[in-house]
């Protein structure tokens, strides 16, 4: 517990973490410089952290232990724009000895955590939005912009503003046909996309238990889609177990004070949702899948870091067991990481998947925007990702259409060539495990 | 910090693809070339449009989505003197203050495109030329304002040895906390 001077307030998760880092109690509203357990800086954006690192005047990074280069944004390496950003990338790590993650080894935000990377009470700083997903491993991750990196891979210190807090409180368990994607759906449906912006999010309640990690990745993930800093969640067991192997017992699992101020709170039925999907052109514009089913589909995208997960990749296989990829649609599925890929190409996934007319992906940020060098739709063309961002022009062409949704929606649809509510295609005893 | 020009008036929820995609982004380096293509995939012919010192206006969750600092860059680059909207995108905001853009968080409701505003950025204020109304947003932090009359952080940096947010931290330090409203941080 972190006990300051004088009156000591209850305190929020995300006001616990940072009064650690921060090495006095902090709360919502103060500006804070707190120290950074983790850099990450990847492929995707311009100018390059480096570039700004030596803007800076900076010599050598804080600490070559605690930054990390993953190539994932173009893991085809598909242009010479790609190749030139990957090659300066290589040589600046090789030069500061930092670890760097080759196209193909996966998306930072995967890859890291499961090589141990990422632990409770870390603060890890991302170049990349959807570092809310490091949340899951109650770390508090959020994404900044390429100086921010630098100074941070600089100084390895960055400031805050103490973020409110909103709660979640998750009840029961998700039904059939129904996954963490479609729940973390109905929440930026309801919070909408500026619902939790500047705030953490903080996910609590008796529905957390029955939750993996990679299904608590997801909703933390989305929570970036709501506007959140950051998305917290308890540690217990399940995230224990899951890190033992990969981390060992390091970090320091906290939990929120009780009387901890919210300045809202909302709660989550799992039991209650049904398949959702977001439709043009807004992560936000959420529906049942049933109000949009019957729409015929071209593409079909499972994987980036929402959603590109063994058991996304297992129930996609599961939907399309005995069938097969309706004529003329597209069905690219991509693993998260070279962890996921190879779990599945030994479970027999990757095989089912190609035996049904899939196209496996790179490992990578594949299929999530255009520059990712994959799954270009044409004009007039409709796609159903399990992705994150449904934008005009997203995935490279403004005149195509792009709908959101879990994976197993994503391949019924698939299999159809419509919109489809994948519950026809999964027994009614199959929930989420 | 004082701009005045013609306005461009955009909705909610514009995100960082719609400034500049990200494929855009990767292929052109340059941000004067990539000014080229800012928002075209919302208003198409938009960066031809952009006269140097025009302001862009906005409604709320302005600069949503990716992290990319391109987007304040190539809207920078396009000539935009300054951005006024309802609010800002945590990252956003913090990314054009990084690169020197100065933005003010103001009520742009009812504003129309090609209206003539002058934004006073320190003070948060935003005025009608056509009837004089001004509009009271919130201020930046001093360490900010500090950083954009700067033009930025790496300019900040190099001038001063320091990064500019290490006197308010000195003055958190001291138990000052800062009132939840009246300023806003990322």
């Amino acid at each position: 517990m972190t006990r300051g001077r004088g009156a000591e307030r209850p305190q929020t998760l995300a006001e616990k973490i940072l009064s650690r880092r921060a090495g006095r109690p902090v709360y919502a509203g103060e500006t804070v410089t707190a120290a950074v357990d983790l850099v990450i800086a990847h492929d995707g954006n311009r100018p390059q952290a480096l570039d700004v690192f030596r803007e800076l005047g900076a010599e050598r990074v804080f600490d070559p232990g605690r930054v990390k280069f993953v190539i994932d944004h173009a893991p085809a390496t598909h242009n010479r724009a790609a190749a030139e950003v990957h090659r300066e990338m290589r040589a600046f790590a090789a030069a500061q000895g930092i670890e760097l993650f080759e196209a193909g080894e996966g998306i930072c935000h995967q890859v890291l955590p499961e090589r141990g990377h990422v632990v409770p009470g870390d603060v890890v700083l991302g170049t990349d939005s959807h570092t809310t997903t490091h949340g899951a491993f109650q770390a508090f991750g959020t994404g900044v912009g390429t100086t921010d990196l630098a100074v941070a891979m600089m100084s390895g210190r960055t400031w805050f503003r103490v973020p409110e807090t909103i709660r979640v409180e998750l009840y029961g368990r998700l039904g059939p046909g129904a996954f963490a994607k479609d729940a973390a759906l109905w929440l930026l449906g309801h919070l909408g996309a500026n619902g939790a912006t500047y705030r953490a999010i903080e996910f609590g309640g008796p529905g957390v238990a029955g939750l993996g990690v990679g299904e608590r990745m997801t909703f933390a993930n989305l929570a970036m889609e709501m506007g959140a800093k950051v998305a917290l969640f308890p540690c217990d067991e399940v995230l224990r177990d899951w890190l033992r192997p990969r981390a060992g017992e390091r970090g320091e699992a906290l939990a929120p004070d009780p009387g901890a101020p919210y300045v809202a709170e909302v709660a989550l039925d799992l039991g209650e949702i049904e398949p959702m999907l977001a439709a043009p052109h807004q992560p936000d514009n959420v529906h049942p899948v049933a109000a949009f089913a019957g729409a015929p589909i071209d593409e079909a995208i499972v994987g980036t870091c929402v959603n590109g997960r063994l058991e996304d990749l297992e129930v996609v296989a599961r939907v399309l067991a005995g069938r097969r990829v309706a004529p003329g649609v597209r069905l690219i599925v991509t693993p998260a990481s070279r962890e996921v890929y190879l779990r599945a190409a030994r479970a027999g996934i990757l095989a089912a998947l190609a035996e049904a007319g899939a196209t496996v992906g790179i490992p990578g940020c594949t299929g999530c925007t255009g520059a990712s060098g994959c799954g270009v739709p044409g004009d007039g063309e409709r796609v159903v990702s399990a992705g994150n961002r449904n934008f005009r022009g997203r995935l490279g062409n403004p005149k195509a259409e792009i709908f959101l949704a879990s994976p197993a929606t994503v391949a019924a649809s698939a299999v159809t060539g419509r919109i489809t509510d994948p519950r026809a295609f999964l027994g009614r005893k199959e929930g989420v495990a | 910090m004082k701009f005045r020009g013609r306005a461009w008036v955009f909705g909610d929820d514009v995100n960082t693809d719609y400034i500049i995609s990200a494929a855009r982004k990767e292929a052109v380096r340059d941000p004067r070339e990539a000014a080229r293509h800012l928002m075209e995939d919302i208003r198409p012919g938009f960066a031809a449009l952009v006269a140097p010192g025009d302001i862009l206006v906005a409604g709320s969750n302005f600069g949503c989505g990716s992290s990319r600092e391109a987007a304040p860059v190539v809207i920078q680059a396009a000539g935009i003197a300054c951005v006024a909207a309802r609010s800002f995108a945590r990252i956003f905001y913090r990314n054009a203050v990084n690169v020197g853009l100065p933005l003010v968080e103001v009520d742009t409701r009812g504003l129309e495109d090609g209206e003539e505003v002058e934004v006073d950025v320190p003070r948060a204020t935003l005025t009608r030329l056509r009837d004089g109304s001004v509009r009271r947003g919130l201020t930046l932090p001093p360490f900010m304002l500090a950083m954009l009359a700067e033009g930025g952080l790496v300019a900040y940096y190099r001038r001063h040895g320091r990064l500019p947010w290490e006197d308010a931290d000195a003055a958190d330090a001291r138990g000052a906390a800062r009132p939840a409203g009246g300023e806003r941080l990322a």
